[in-house]
């Protein structure tokens, strides 16, 4: 009887137990509904943006969604190939490796532990379409083109005789002073248009003032140095001194090894530079262009050496080293307007001009920004943003 | 010619470029891609002029000895060796346990974090020059970079936290750093922003020409 009694509790606990298993036996999830698409407008054809509603089961409490997965096929009946596999939660993406004009057909799943709920639908054919015109950067055009129409106005303006003020820049004046000075001293002068390649606008600014400084060390029969970091720029800062020493009636006294390719390796180029503060001493130093982080290292080290610094450049954050360790620095757009200064060309000087009426209308769209914003009106905010 | 050339060039490839900006349609963007990628082809042949302008100029220095020209040589070996490495190497130096890798990662980047090192040292010296208050705008300078330096470690709202959150140095120097900072900051990016497009502008026109090099 014991047994009996035994076997039929252990019969009863093994079908409880099983019954169990198969209640916690996880399902498939629910799947995801409402797959849609739509081309990414303003691109060149190459994006589909996908937006469909999550499976009921893709919730904080069920847990039973453990991702998605977007396929992507030329028919409807596939081949499919993974487009992405996304996190739980997601409800759209942008499929940005499309080739425009081409239909496509997409299909979501549900994953979960218990396997893979079945795709609803097909969405298709989706065909991204190229746009000829990114009507997000409207705004951009607007003040492009203003801004070209005030400078051509203004170089006009200046070249038929009303030429513009243009204030002192203490900075330009002291680049002959610097280089008086190193005259004085026998000592040459090292000028570093910066170390970012042609492609920094810096860089151009930098080398265009190089030539104006090149004129003025021929006209005062002092060497100049100059070390540049990348090979583009260093062809034409040696086009750039020859150019000032013909322009100063002195092309026989251009040396070719004045310009030096050094390496476009950032310290590498700090210690060729420091190499030439310690050792030859130059008098004066002048860095114009682009720095980074060795603005300092540069600026402190000629400091050391007591040679007169004058450095001009428009990254903000170099520009409180500068400040600190030259002895004038040029901030931000004086760096631009410097060859207009210097030339004193009626068309460069008309250019600033036109720079400085567009100025004041940036300056007038922000404070009519800020007072739309404030009264709750965000047209302006909406049509400056650009993608 | 020697100069009308690379004007009408340099003008009508400014423009297409522009062009490329608002026009995301392929007839214009895979030119202007293209053009990019030619870019690169044209900055290789630079870096040929490059290399042999820095062998010209220190193989001379080594030549006359002039008195640095030990430096020299170790630049020149270092330089040759580099590429005669890279070359019998090839398209596989990037591998592991090349000899390139080793040059890389156990000369060249100890090297570069040295040098990178010693900035603390000169952000020291020149932060000593920095806040001697010799006027009024530079005691205003210091005792911001004060609040800001306090603001930004621990013990800065430990001495402060008797007053107002508002007030603590924590909060006081995000004050500083988002308000009157960023407005400057921004002030300069926007006059620089409009110095670039002139300076584009000239060089598109071809009113900037110096570039180009023997006057006008």
């Amino acid at each position: 009887m014991r047994v009996a009694l035994l076997l039929v509790t252990s019969l009863l606990f093994f079908l409880h137990a099983g019954a169990a298993a198969r209640a916690e036996a996880p399902r498939s999830p629910a799947p995801p509904s409402g797959l849609d698409y739509a081309d990414v407008p303003n691109d060149a054809g190459t994006a589909v943006k996908l937006t469909w509603r999550a499976s009921p089961d893709d919730s904080a409490g069920r847990r039973l969604v453990s991702g998605y997965l977007l396929e992507r096929g030329t028919s409807p009946v596939g081949p499919w190939s993974v487009v992405d596999s996304l996190s739980p939660g997601t409800t759209e993406l942008v499929d940005g490796d499309v080739h425009r004009n081409t239909p496509y057909f997409y299909r979501i799943t549900a994953l979960g532990s218990g396997g893979p709920a079945p795709a609803l639908a097909n969405a298709g054919p989706a065909i991204a379409r190229e746009s000829w015109f990114n009507s997000t950067r409207t705004s951009v055009l607007t003040f492009m083109l203003a801004f070209f129409l005030l400078v051509l106005y203004y170089m006009s303006v200046a070249q038929s005789g009303r030429k513009p003020f243009v204030r002192r820049l203490a900075g330009i004046d002291a680049i002959e002073e610097a280089i008086g000075r190193a005259t004085e001293m026998g000592r040459p002068v090292l000028y570093v248009p910066g170390i970012q390649d042609i492609d920094d606008i810096q860089t151009v600014a930098g080398l265009v003032i190089l030539e104006h400084v090149a004129r003025l060390t021929a006209r005062y029969e002092t060497p100049i140095r100059v070390p540049v970091s990348y090979p583009i720029p260093f062809t034409i800062a040696q086009e750039m001194v020859k150019s000032g020493y013909l322009n100063a009636g002195r092309p026989e006294a251009y040396d070719p090894d004045s310009v030096q390719f050094v390496s476009p390796e950032q310290f590498a180029f700090v210690a060729k530079l420091t190499g030439i503060m310690l050792r030859d001493r130059p008098a004066a130093h002048i860095f114009m262009g682009s720095f980074y982080g060795e603005s300092l290292m540069l600026a402190e080290t000629g400091f050391s050496t007591g040679a007169i610094q004058v450095a001009g450049t428009a990254n903000v954050h170099q520009l409180p080293f500068f400040v600190v360790a030259c002895d004038y620095t040029l901030i931000g757009e004086e760096l631009y307007a410097a060859s207009a200064y210097l030339s004193g060309e009626a068309r460069l000087v008309g250019g600033l001009k036109g720079a400085d009426v567009l100025k004041l209308l940036v300056i007038l769209a922000i404070l009519v920004g800020c007072a739309l914003e404030t009264a709750g009106v965000h047209g302006l905010t909406t049509w400056m943003q650009t993608q | 010619m020697k100069r009308e050339l690379p004007l009408l060039l340099t003008a009508v490839i400014g423009l297409f470029m522009i062009m490329s900006f608002f026009v995301p349609h392929h007839l214009v963007s895979v030119p202007a891609d293209y053009l990019q990628q030619c870019a690169v082809i044209v900055v290789a042949f630079g870096y040929v002029l490059g290399g042999a302008n820095a062998l010209r100029v220190n193989l001379e220095g080594i030549a006359r000895r002039q008195p640095d020209w030990m430096y020299k040589l170790v630049l020149v070996a270092s330089l040759v060796l580099t590429v005669v490495i890279g070359i019998l190497e090839g398209r596989h130096w990037q591998d592991t346990h090349t000899i390139s890798m080793f040059l890389y990662n156990q000369v060249y980047s100890s090297m570069q974090g040295t040098m990178f090192a010693l900035l603390a040292f000169y952000i020291a010296s020149a932060a000593f020059r920095a806040f001697r208050i010799r006027t009024v705008e530079a005691g205003l300078l210091a005792a911001a970079a004060l609040i800001v330096m306090l603001g930004r470690v621990p013990i800065g709202d430990w001495f402060t936290g008797w007053l107002p959150p508002a007030l603590r140095a924590s909060a006081v120097q995000d004050w500083i750093m988002n308000v009157p900072q960023n407005a400057a900051k921004r002030a300069v990016l926007m006059g620089a922003a409009l110095g670039v497009m002139a300076t584009g502008l000239r060089v598109i026109l071809g009113i900037e020409r110096s570039y180009l090099g023997g006057g006008d």
